[in-house]
C-alpha cells in the first residue's frame, strides 16, 4: 500500500465552534478508511475541506505527496475526489442524466448531448453494479436509487476517492449490502474509500482502518481487524458505553392505549393506515418495525390526533378520544414525540424555557395576573435542563441553536413532565450520536417502570429489538405481525417488513 | 345591439386588434423572459418595473443626445442591467428579503428617472426624439390579412417573439440551461459540482435587467417617442404576472405576455370607439384584472423553481 493523501494539522473554527482543531489524516491507495465520531465530532466538517466546500483556516493536504490547494469541489473532482453527501445534492425535477450533466465538462456550448451521458451511465451502472436507468426523473426514484445516481455522479467523472458521508442512514438492509457490494468492486477496481459513520457494526464489517474524531480532534487511527466495537465505542465517547441493554422485566398494568380497526388517509388523501388493531399495557413498551413510509407517520399523527380518523376506535383508559382535539388529547394523558422533531416537536426559535412551557402556558403557575410567569418558567427549565443533561449555556438559548441529541431530549422532557399516561414516541434516535440514544432509552425504560404505556415507532430494527418488550410489523398500512424480541429469527421479521409474510396474531 | 356585434366583430376590427395587441405585448414579452432567467435562477425579480423605468428614460435621453434611437436602446438596455445589477448586490450578495428589495428599486428608479428627466431635460421636455419606426417586412408584409397583424411591426418587437424560441434553447437544450435552472432548483447541489452560485446568479440578473430595459426603451422610443414620469404604470408588474401565468418558461410567457397585450389593447379600442358608456377607469383597470383572473383561474399544477426567493449564502 501506499499513501494517497494526507490532510496536516487541519483546523477549521466556525466562530467559537472548533470544528477541526488540528486533525491530521492519512489515506491509503485501495483501503476502505472509516471515519468515526459521534455528531459533531468534525468528520462532516473535515470531509468538506477535502472537497473544497470549506477552506480550512489551517494546515496542508497532500495527494500523491504532493501539496494541493482545494478551493472549490470543481479542483477537487480534478484530483480525482468525489464525494457523496448525507443530504443527497440532487435536481428533483431533473432526470438522472441531466443531473449528471451539471457543469460537466468538455460540453457542447449550444447542445446538450443526453444520449452520450445516458450510455456512459448505464456503462457505469453495469460495472459496478448501481442500477440506474438515466432517463428516470430524480424526484421519482427512491432513496437507495438516488444514492446510486450520487455515486454513478461522482464516478463519471473519474473519481478515484469516493467519500460517502454516513450512506447507510437512509437505507434498508438490504440496500446496505448491496451498497457494500458497490463499494467493495469499487476497491477491487483500484479505488479507494473514505466512510463517515457513527454505527459500528458497519465500521467493523465493511473498512480496513479506522480513525476516530471526537470534538474536532483525532483520538486515533486503528487497524479494524486489530480492534473492537466496544473499543471504538470508547474512543468515540471518551468513556464506556453500553451497547446492550438490561432488559427491565415491569409487571404489566391495564390495558392504556387501544385501536381497533383504525383506517386513516395521508395528506395526499391515499389511505396509509388500514385496519390497525393493538393495545398498549401500562408498563410496556410496544414496537413498531417497519420500513419507512409504511404508515407509521400516519399512525402516529392519527393517535395524536392531527390526523383525522376514518374509521374504527382509538381510546385511552377505555375514553373515546376519535372526537377529541389534539389538545383535549393531551389533557387526558396522551404524550407525543413526532419524528420531526425540528418541524413538528419544537419551536426551533423559541428559547428552551418557552418550548418546555408551550404545553401548560395558559396554566397556573405558568402564567400570573394573565402574563407570563418568567420566573417560574425559568425556574422550571432550569430543573428540566439539569435533569436530562441538556447541553446549553442556559435556558433562554434558542432550540435551533442546540444539537439533535439535545433538541430531543427537550422534546422528551417537555411531553414526560406533563406525566403522560401513554407516550407515543416517533424515531425517537434518528440521526442521535450513541450517548443521546442511550440517555433517550433509559428514559424511556424509567417511564415504563413507573407504569407508562410505551408506543415506540422507529424504522431502526436494531433500536426496536433492544427496547421493545413486544412488536408489531407494518407494512403498506396493516400489521403483518406480532412477536417478542430474541424469539423468532431476523430474516423472518425481514420477510414481515417487506410484505411478503403475514403472521396471524 | 346588432350592429354593435357587426363592427366588433368584423375583420376589420380584429386584424388591428390583434396588431396592437402584439405591439403592446412587447414590452411585456421582454420583461417576462428576463425574469425567466432571473427565476429559473432561483431569483423572484420583483425590480422589472424599475428596470423598464429606467431604460425607457435613458433611451430618451440617449437618442436625444447622440441622435440615434438605437443607442438609445442599447443604453436603456444597460441602464436596465445596471439596476438588475443593484437586485443583485442586494439578492445575491447580502441576502436580503427579495420582495422587499425589488419594490425598493423601483421606488428607487421612480424617483431617479423623474429627477433626472427634470436636471436633463427641464420643464420644458423634449416634445419629439429620434423614435424608432416600423419595419414592414418585404413580402411577407404583403400577405392579406396575416401581413398587416404580423409583419408590421418595429424591430424589437421581431426580436422579442424570435427571441422566445431561443431563451427555450438556451434553457433546455443546453449545459448553460441545466446550470441556471440547477441553480434555480437546488444551488447546492450545483455548489457541490463546482459551480459559483453568485456568478450565475448574477448573470441572469444582467440578462433580465438588459431585457427589461430595452422593453422601457420600447415603450418610450418605439410607441411614444418621449419619456413621461412613471410611464411604465404597472407593465412590470404585469410581466411578472406574465411570468407566473406562463409558467415560468419561455412559450409560456410569449402566450401569457400576449393575453395581457390583447386585454390592454381592447380596453384602448374600447375606450378609442366610445360606443361603450364605460368610463375610462374602469376600462383601463381590464388588464390588471385579466391579470388577477388568469392567475386565479389557471395556474394549475406547474410549480416554481424551488429555490426561487431564497438567497444562498454559505460560510467558507
Amino acid at each position: 500500500m501506499d499513501t494517497l493523501l494526507e490532510m496536516k494539522n487541519i483546523k477549521k473554527y466556525f466562530g467559537e465552534v472548533k470544528a477541526n482543531d488540528g486533525i491530521d489524516l492519512d489515506i491509503q491507495r485501495g483501503e476502505i478508511h472509516a471515519i468515526l465520531g459521534e455528531n459533531g465530532a468534525g468528520k462532516t466538517t473535515l470531509m468538506n475541506i477535502l472537497y473544497g466546500l470549506y477552506h480550512p483556516d489551517q494546515g496542508e493536504i497532500l495527494i500523491k505527496g504532493e501539496e494541493v490547494q482545494i478551493s472549490n469541489p470543481k479542483v477537487a473532482l480534478h484530483l480525482g475526489i468525489g464525494m457523496v453527501h448525507q443530504h443527497f445534492m440532487l435536481v428533483p425535477p431533473f432526470t438522472v442524466a441531466e443531473n449528471i450533466s451539471i457543469g460537466l465538462e468538455g460540453q457542447k456550448l449550444y447542445k446538450l448531448d443526453l444520449v452520450d451521458i445516458e450510455d456512459r451511465v448505464r456503462e457505469l451502472s453495469q460495472k459496478y453494479g448501481l442500477e440506474v436507468d438515466p432517463k428516470a426523473k430524480v424526484s421519482q426514484l427512491s432513496v437507495g436509487v438516488q444514492q446510486r445516481v450520487e455515486i454513478i455522479k461522482v464516478l463519471y467523472r473519474g473519481a478515484e476517492i469516493l467519500v460517502l458521508d454516513e450512506p447507510t442512514a437512509v437505507l434498508t438492509p438490504q440496500e446496505v449490502k448491496e451498497l457494500f457490494i458497490v463499494l467493495k468492486n469499487f476497491v477491487v477496481d483500484g479505488g479507494t474509500v473514505i466512510f463517515i459513520s457513527h454505527k459500528l457494526k458497519e465500521i467493523m464489517e465493511i473498512t480496513d482502518r479506522v480513525t476516530v474524531l471526537r470534538n474536532g480532534t483525532k483520538i486515533s487511527t486503528v487497524h479494524t481487524k486489530d480492534t473492537s466495537e466496544k473499543e471504538l465505542a470508547r474512543m468515540m465517547v471518551g468513556k464506556e458505553v453500553l451497547l446492550k441493554y438490561e432488559k427491565v422485566e415491569t409487571k404489566k398494568f391495564e390495558k392504556v392505549l387501544s385501536l381497533k380497526d383504525v383506517y386513516c388517509k395521508n395528506v395526499k388523501g391515499l389511505s396509509a393506515v388500514n385496519g390497525v388493531s393493538f393495545d398498549v399495557y401500562g408498563g410496556e413498551i410496544l414496537g413498531i418495525a417497519g420500513v419507512d413510509g409504511n404508515g407509521q407517520k400516519e399512525l402516529a399523527d392519527v393517535i395524536s390526533g392531527i390526523n383525522e380518523i376514518d374509521s374504527g376506535e382509538i381510546s385511552l383508559n377505555g375514553q373515546n378520544l376519535n372526537e377529541l382535539s389534539p389538545y383535549e388529547r393531551i389533557c387526558i394523558g396522551l404524550g407525543y414525540v413526532p419524528d420531526d422533531r425540528r418541524g413538528v416537536g419544537l419551536l426551533t426559535p423559541f428559547s428552551i424555557s418557552m418550548n418546555l412551557a408551550i404545553k401548560h402556558i395558559s396554566q397556573q403557575p405558568y402564567k400570573k395576573y394573565g402574563l407570563l410567569n418568567h420566573a417560574y418558567i425559568e425556574q422550571n427549565a432550569k430543573e428540566i435542563i439539569a435533569e436530562y443533561q441538556v447541553k446549553t449555556p442556559s435556558g433562554q438559548v434558542p432550540v435551533s441553536n442546540l444539537s439533535g441529541g439535545n433538541q430531543q431530549k427537550v422534546l422528551l422532557a417537555r411531553e414526560i413532565s406533563c406525566q403522560p399516561q401513554a407516550l407515543v414516541i416517533s424515531q425517537p434516535t434518528r440521526g442521535l450520536d450513541i450517548g443521546a440514544m442511550e440517555f433517550i432509552h433509559k428514559t424511556l425504560f424509567r417511564k415504563k417502570s413507573d407504569g407508562t404505556a410505551i408506543l415506540l415507532i422507529s424504522s431502526d430494527l436494531d433500536e426496536i429489538l433492544e427496547v421493545s418488550d413486544r412488536v408489531l410489523v407494518i407494512y403498506e398500512g396493516t400489521i403483518m405481525g406480532e412477536f417478542i424480541p430474541g424469539l423468532i429469527p431476523i430474516e423472518e421479521i425481514g420477510l414481515m417488513m417487506a410484505g411478503v409474510v403475514k403472521k396471524e396474531r | 345591439m346588432m350592429g354593435l356585434n357587426v363592427s366588433l366583430f368584423s375583420l376589420l376590427f380584429l386584424s388591428g386588434w390583434i396588431a396592437s395587441s402584439i405591439r403592446l405585448m412587447t414590452i411585456l414579452l421582454l420583461g417576462s423572459l428576463g425574469a425567466v432567467f432571473t427565476a429559473r435562477s432561483g431569483i423572484t425579480n420583483i425590480g422589472i418595473e424599475g428596470m423598464m423605468l429606467m431604460g425607457s428614460f435613458v433611451a430618451v435621453w440617449g437618442s436625444y443626445t447622440f441622435g440615434n434611437p438605437w443607442i438609445g436602446v442599447l443604453l436603456g438596455g444597460m441602464a436596465g442591467a445596471l439596476v438588475g445589477l443593484i437586485l443583485g448586490v442586494l439578492s445575491i450578495s447580502v441576502g436580503s428579503n427579495q420582495v422587499v428589495s425589488g419594490t425598493i428599486i423601483n421606488l428607487f428608479a421612480l424617483g431617479l428617472t423623474s429627477f433626472l428627466s427634470a436636471v436633463a431635460f427641464g420643464t420644458s421636455a423634449p416634445s419629439q426624439v429620434p423614435s424608432l419606426g416600423i419595419v414592414p417586412v418585404p413580402l411577407l408584409s404583403k400577405i392579406p390579412f396575416f401581413g398587416p397583424i404580423l409583419f408590421q411591426h418595429g424591430l424589437l418587437t421581431y426580436f422579442a417573439v424570435c427571441l422566445v424560441p431561443v431563451v427555450w434553447w438556451i434553457m433546455y437544450k443546453t449545459p448553460t440551461g441545466i446550470i441556471i435552472r440547477a441553480v434555480g432548483e437546488q444551488p447546492e447541489a450545483a455548489d457541490t459540482l463546482g459551480i459559483s452560485v453568485p456568478l450565475v446568479r448574477y448573470s441572469c440578473v444582467l440578462v433580465s435587467g438588459f431585457l427589461s430595459g430595452i422593453g422601457g426603451a420600447f415603450l418610450s422610443l418605439g410607441q411614444l417617442s418621449v419619456f413621461m414620469e412613471n410611464m411604465i404604470a404597472g407593465k412590470g408588474y404585469i410581466a411578472l404576472a406574465a411570468l407566473v401565468l406562463g409558467k415560468w418558461s419561455p412559450w409560456g410567457v410569449l402566450g401569457s405576455s400576449f393575453l395581457f397585450g390583447a386585454a390592454d389593447a381592447l380596453q384602448l379600442r374600447i375606450q378609442s370607439m366610445g360606443l361603450l358608456d364605460i368610463p375610462v377607469e374602469f376600462l383601463q383597470m381590464l388588464p390588471y384584472v385579466a391579470a388577477m383572473v388568469a392567475l386565479a383561474g389557471f395556474i394549475g399544477k406547474a410549480a416554481p423553481p424551488a429555490s426561487m426567493g431564497k438567497p444562498y449564502i454559505k460560510s467558507r
